[in-house]
């Protein structure tokens, strides 16, 4: 008992879970808080969470390039996890801003919310910065159950319960063949660290064509391409982000899937490279799958909310092509289009909030018409955004549609490049259509537009600057991009 | 001032656009006076190349400017890389030419969002002369693309009944060209990497002409260029989308959409299909020679047969621009330089002409051509300038159009194009056929419709926006060696550097099918 006190306190680094101390205590100490303020004030709560995630902003920059490894190697806080934790700061600290007047104006001014994406962002960096499978599935957890119950946070709402049920209960099955897969791994190579289940499996070739192994693999891929919402695990977003509130469905869209992929892609670059034909073939086809289901079911979408969804699967579908490049580029791509996407989807869904009025009722393209000039500041920003999502230059989005596809240029696969640029070919119409309703439309109604809330015009000005500098001056981020892989 | 004139010249738009986004919404006469203004500075800027006598000794690039933009570890690496040469000299000046004329036709016909309106303009010329400068294929490439979203919206929001599906097919017929053309792009840069090319060059367009890629790739390359090009020609059959955007397009769009935007796909067949694919440009040389020529013919007989003037002037672009893509593949001097000059009389004629239904239709709301007849009675000075620029748009000697034609069909019938020129020269009779014949139902016989009779004749303004026009019209018709003289050096060089190309690529052939041959033999 006594040695294996000392072998913990041996391996103790809080360097390495600083980002993610940080923001637990700032959730807690809200939660703390919370009780002594009256019901339905939530400003100190915005501020509270901004300023926890400011200063963790801040440890996670000073410690760039300075990588901390501890608690046995369980969790590494290398360069890789500290763009994604910067990936998920920002998907976090948007998401929050748009939030506030949107809670009240639904009528659930609970300040709870904070502290709950607070504990999802501290659940994605665990996830980042795991180097075993049990860090991995811890973070995986702790951010899934602050999810499903922030998906169903309208407790009022039957769409918002649906989602919250729906996310639960698939989540909850998808966490279980994530579990076996890990369970099997381990039952392979008798351990639960990365690093050493990729030697151990590297030293036995054996191994490789065991059932068990690609089972464990396969179970594992299956986990996390729910997660990412890759085809054909792709079924639970559409009707999750149209129920879930719309800030949530934003940060859905951006942090866990950005976490997902960083774990999946952690493990599979650390297991199973010596696997690594085997995967690349099975992501290509599933990449193509999730672009072509992604971008062909959103045209028929009239809802722009479960448009954003399908097109959020598609997306899901060019970053596996990053994955299957499987070189510096296509990874590197990869880490750079998350940051891209967090800019660009959040700041469309925080326009989505800010057209809506209470009741949600106005996410039809339908409710869209003559938005363009009766809101003009909007228009504009949402014209940006979607131009990004299309991917066209000088945009953030075309910047990693770019380094993404080159990737896959350059390791060969010229024609998953090709079938990528043609979906998002495809993905033009839909885009298009919404300025469609936005410019070329008169508006059917003269609508009780909402007011521009301070906080939420922050969002949109931060994601607007994130996708213009992405898009102009993508070369500064893609070198620490680059620092940041493996 | 020379060292930086090309940026002053393409971003000084942008420049104006920001002054326009903070004028109040409803000053709308001051916001088109700035964007005139805007326009006509850019023009003057643009102005010392006109008068440069170095292109007339010189084929190279001139006014470079190069400076290190995206730059990636050492995968990537773009750069700022502008230049003009003889090949885009005219067609900068042509945009900057173009642009106040198509401003100051919407003094009364836009009156909704001018402001919007004008940004949009202002942008889009920054994107067209980006184009036409850029020597690097990704900064090539951001203008091309950038160039579409303001047409897109002119067409969109201030367009005819139509607008809607005119312009997203608009939008999605270009952008899918260019997307395969990116991955293209993505592909000879990696070959140039791997070719040796330091990756400091980038996207260099004149590193790229240089390299030796197998005849097998440079299929596919020029393949995913042409089709982006084509569309952009547009060529027949990927021509749909021109007359819907051409029709429900308002005056101004159309104008800067026929004489500048469509010279994108003929010169970017000039400056990069052909020059880095030159042996695959051979063998699809008569593939595209043909669909030239049936661009021609159908196109001619599809607009006699309009009873809308704007869509009849629409499908005359298609038969024109396969005029110039026939030229353009006789791959001689004569033939190219005919091409190129023909894409400037286009420009001219066509831009003319859009603006000349654009007049009518501001009078009487139609442009249908059994609601007119007899015009020129009423309108006596309109009557002689539709005919000017009639004549030119059918190509009578003495005028712009004239000069082209006869250029190209020379070029033609001495390359090994002959049979297509033959086909060809009856698509200057079918523009005699339905140029004329629309001009006589709409100005001569007697007025029929008693709505024509009080029709106002050309105000000043109207007649100031079509006079530079005229003159060009005439200039190029009789003294067609201003020009020629500065874009031929250029084009010489190019011709041979493609034409050695090809004969080494046909030299190996050659060999290799001796070198069969004799192996059979033993």
């Amino acid at each position: 008992m006594e040695n294996l006190v000392q072998i913990a306190l041996q391996n103790v680094n809080m360097a390495a879970i600083l980002p993610s101390l940080i923001l637990t205590c700032f959730g807690m100490g809200l939660l703390l808080i919370n009780v002594f303020l009256p019901r339905g004030t939530t400003r100190q709560a915005v501020w509270i969470s901004m300023i926890g995630l400011v200063v963790t902003g801040f440890f996670v920059f000073t410690g760039w390039g300075n990588p901390q490894y501890g608690f046995n190697d369980a969790v590494a806080l290398d360069n890789y996890a500290a763009f994604f934790n910067i990936i998920f700061l920002f998907a976090a600290g948007l998401t929050i801003l748009m939030s506030d007047d949107y809670l009240h104006r639904e009528g659930y001014p609970v300040s709870e919310y904070y502290p709950l994406i607070l504990f999802t962002t501290a659940g994605a960096m665990w996830m980042a910065s795991g180097t075993d499978m049990m860090t991995i599935f811890l973070g995986l957890e702790v951010m899934s159950i602050s999810l499903y119950v922030l998906a169903g946070f309208f407790r009022g709402q039957v769409r918002s319960n649906e989602a919250g049920l729906k996310y639960f209960l698939l989540g909850a099955f998808s966490t279980g063949f994530l579990l076996y897969g890990m369970a099997l791994i381990y039952g392979v190579t008798g351990s639960t660290k990365l690093t050493e289940i990729g030697i151990y499996l590297n030293g036995h070739a054996s191994l490789l064509e065991n059932p068990m192994t690609l089972a464990g693999l396969v179970l594992l891929s299956i986990g996390f391409l729910f997660k990412i919402a890759a085809a054909p695990f792709h079924m639970w977003t559409p009707d999750v982000y149209e129920g879930a509130p719309t800030p949530i469905a934003a940060f859905m869209s951006a942090g866990p899937k950005a976490a997902a992929f960083a774990a999946f892609l952690r493990i599979m670059e650390y297991c199973f490279f010596s696997l690594k034909p085997e995967w690349t073939a099975m992501l290509w086809v599933l990449a193509v799958l999730t672009m072509v289901i992604g971008n062909v079911i959103a045209i028929s979408q009239t809802n722009i909310k479960r448009m954003l969804a399908y097109s959020s699967i598609a997306h899901a579908g060019y970053a596996l092509v990053g994955m299957v490049a499987a070189n510096e580029i296509g990874y590197s791509g990869l880490l750079f289009y998350m940051l891209a996407y967090t800019f660009m989807n959040i700041g469309a869904f925080a326009i989505l909030v800010l057209a809506g009025k209470k009741g949600e009722d106005n996410l039809t393209l339908e409710g869209f018409s003559g938005f363009g000039f009766k809101r003009p500041f909007l228009g504009v920003a949402m014209t940006i955004f979607l131009f990004s999502l299309m991917g066209l230059p000088p945009s953030a989005g075309f910047s990693g549609k770019f380094f993404i596809f080159a990737g896959a240029v350059e390791a060969g696969y010229i024609w998953l490049a090709v079938i990528g640029v043609l979906n998002s070919a495809v993905s033009l119409y839909y885009y298009l259509r919404v300025m469609v309703y936005m410019y070329f439309r008169d508006p059917v109604e003269d609508y009780a537009w909402v007011s521009l809330p301070a906080a939420a015009v922050i969002s949109i000005v931060i994601a607007l600057i994130g996708v213009l500098y992405l898009g102009i001056i993508p070369g500064d981020v893609m070198e620490l991009a680059k620092l940041a892989i493996f | 001032m020379n060292d930086h004139l090309l940026s002053l010249m393409t971003f000084f738009p942008l420049v104006g656009m920001l002054i326009i986004l903070f004028l109040p919404r409803e000053a709308d006469r001051l916001i088109k006076t700035v964007t005139l203004i805007v326009t006509i500075i850019v023009f003057i800027i643009s102005l010392p190349l006109a008068f440069d006598d170095v292109f007339i000794n010189s084929s190279a690039m001139h006014y470079t400017e190069f400076a290190n933009w995206i730059s990636i570890g050492q995968y990537f690496q773009m750069n700022y890389n502008v230049g003009v040469d003889g090949i885009s000299l005219w067609l900068v000046l042509l945009t900057t030419f173009i642009m106040p004329i198509a401003i100051l036709s919407t003094w009364h016909a836009i009156d909704k969002n001018t402001k919007g309106f004008m940004a949009l303009a202002l942008l889009l010329e920054t994107g067209m002369l980006g184009a036409f400068i850029s020597l690097d294929l990704f900064l090539f490439y951001i203008f091309w693309e950038l160039m579409l979203v303001p047409m897109y919206f002119m067409i969109g929001i201030w367009g005819g009944k139509n607008r809607v599906y005119a312009a997203v097919k608009f939008f999605i017929f270009t952008a899918v060209g260019s997307l395969l053309m990116l991955v293209a792009i993505i592909y000879v840069y990696y070959f140039s990497v791997e070719a040796g090319v330091p990756f400091e060059n980038g996207f260099s367009v004149a590193h790229f002409a240089q390299l030796d890629i197998p005849a097998h790739l440079q299929t596919w390359l020029f393949a995913a260029f042409a089709l982006s090009f084509a569309i952009k020609v547009p060529m027949f059959p990927v021509h749909t989308w021109l007359p819907d955007a051409h029709t429900e397009a308002p005056t101004a769009g159309s104008v800067i959409l026929a004489a500048i935007l469509l010279k994108m796909g003929t010169y970017g067949y000039v400056r990069f299909a052909i020059p880095l694919f030159p042996v695959a440009t051979m063998q699809f040389t008569p593939f595209l020679a043909f669909l030239a020529v049936v661009g021609i013919i159908y196109g001619a007989l599809v607009a006699m047969m309009q009873d809308d003037v704007k869509k009849l002037v629409a499908y005359s672009s298609v038969s024109h621009l396969g005029f110039v893509m026939l030229g353009v593949f006789a791959m001689n001097l004569q033939g190219l330089s005919g091409g190129m000059l023909q894409m400037i009389n286009h420009g001219i004629s066509t831009g003319a002409l859009f603006l000349i239904v654009g007049f009518i239709y501001e009078r009487r709301h139609t442009r249908l051509i059994v609601d007119f007849g007899g015009l020129s009675k009423v309108m006596p000075v309109f009557a002689v300038i539709f005919m000017i620029v009639t004549f030119s748009s059918i190509g009578l000697p003495g005028t712009n159009g004239f000069v082209g034609e006869f250029l190209i069909l020379v070029g033609a019938f001495e390359s090994e194009l002959r049979i297509f020129a033959v086909f060809a020269t009856t698509g200057v009779i079918l523009a005699a056929v339905y140029m004329l014949w629309m001009f006589q139902r709409v100005m001569m016989g007697k007025v029929t419709n008693p709505k024509n009779e009080k029709l106002k004749d050309m105000s000043a303004r109207e007649v100031a926006i079509m006079m530079p026009l005229l003159i060009f019209i005439f200039w190029i018709g009789v003294y067609p060696n201003t020009f020629l003289d500065k874009m031929n050096p250029a084009l010489e060089n190019m011709i041979k550097q493609v034409k050695d190309k090809q004969h080494i690529a046909m030299m190996v052939e050659d060999m290799d099918q001796t070198v069969t041959q004799a192996t059979v033999n033993d």
